[in-house]
């Protein structure tokens, strides 16, 4: 049941202003904001089991092998879904505001009377939109995952700790632009902490070193 | 701090990690015809050895999957990982 937008208020609602303050006070190095309410569906099933992966491929708009990642903390991009690998028999299924209901009714219908589970988890975190050239720089300076593009690009997703909060960090495009899928009681401390981190940034010299070499990448 | 390579995730921090104790502890057949010093032995007593421990652990703060590790008490290094259920790799 999702609440009427009137009455429904995000995590980080009352730092909509200062997260955006960030990109005009780094010359464009980083933005941040919040994407609020999007849809978050979480599926378990037997991955030995092709008919019922089939099905839920299927429901999700993709053919056998291509909707579900088996390799692990990589993602599915089908339209404006994504499809993150949680573990060898879970996934998240991230989409667009309000489409959770959607989607979990077609997945439930999907996997049927085989084992699994599909539920709606779309209040249990929000999500932290990290873009810009020293983005990079700014997410390693707390998390102790190889962010390097030799190691981590686009496509790929980790459950890890940023800054000691347990996030799920989903990097979507080589801007760099990140996603980080925070639950809501440790948004407001993550996104604080995210700013203050900004204050670093600016402060050190090599910052347009960094944001030139991202260019070169 | 520890670099622990999970199975799935490969190497993470330590502190993504919870420690289960050592692995290959099998719960007893008939727990029934167990009288106390028997089952307090399986509660309770586990090898304290010094060098290859095979020993579990959990990625609690990542794909939250149970694995077995062989870890060197001595220098901690982690000479092995495999998932649950595989036997325990050999250790040159």
């Amino acid at each position: 049941m999702t609440a009427s937008p009137a009455v429904r208020h995000s995590p980080l609602e009352s730092l909509g202003d200062a997260l955006a303050s960030a990109a005009p006070s780094t010359a464009g190095a980083v933005a941040l904001r919040e994407l609020p309410f999007l849809a978050q569906v979480d599926l378990r099933c037997d991955p030995s089991d092709s008919s019922v992966m089939r099905r839920v491929e299927a429901a999700l708009g993709g053919a056998l092998g291509t909707a579900l990642p088996i390799e692990p903390n990589t993602v599915a991009t089908l339209g404006d879904l994504a499809v993150l690998w949680l573990g060898p028999d879970e996934w998240l299924i991230v989409g667009s505001p309000d489409a959770e209901g959607a989607l979990e009714a077609r997945l439930r219908e999907a996997l049927g009377d085989a084992v699994g589970s599909v539920v709606d988890v779309s209040a249990n975190r929000t999500t932290i939109e990290v873009r810009g050239p020293a983005a990079r720089e700014l997410l390693a300076a707390a998390c102790s995952v190889d962010l390097h593009l030799r190691a981590f690009g686009p496509g790929r997703c980790a459950q890890t700790a940023l800054a000691r909060a347990a996030v799920i960090l989903h990097q979507t495009s080589d801007e760099p632009c990140y996603r980080i899928l925070v639950r809501p009681s440790f948004a407001t401390y993550l996104a604080r902490w995210l700013l203050d981190a900004l204050d670093g940034l600016e402060g050190l010299d090599d910052l347009e070193t960094a944001v030139r070499s991202e260019g070169r990448t | 701090m520890l670099l622990i390579p999970c199975p799935w995730c490969g190497p993470r921090d330590e502190t993504e990690f919870h420690y289960g104790g050592q692995a290959h502890v099998a719960y007893p057949e008939d727990p029934d015809a167990l009288d106390d010093a028997a089952w307090a032995e399986y509660l309770f007593m586990r090898d304290n050895l010094r060098g290859p421990f095979a020993e579990r652990w959990s990625h609690s703060g990542g794909c939250r999957r149970w694995f077995n590790a062989v870890r060197d008490t001595v220098s901690h290094e982690m000479l092995a990982v495999y998932r649950m259920g595989e036997p325990r790799p050999e250790i040159p």
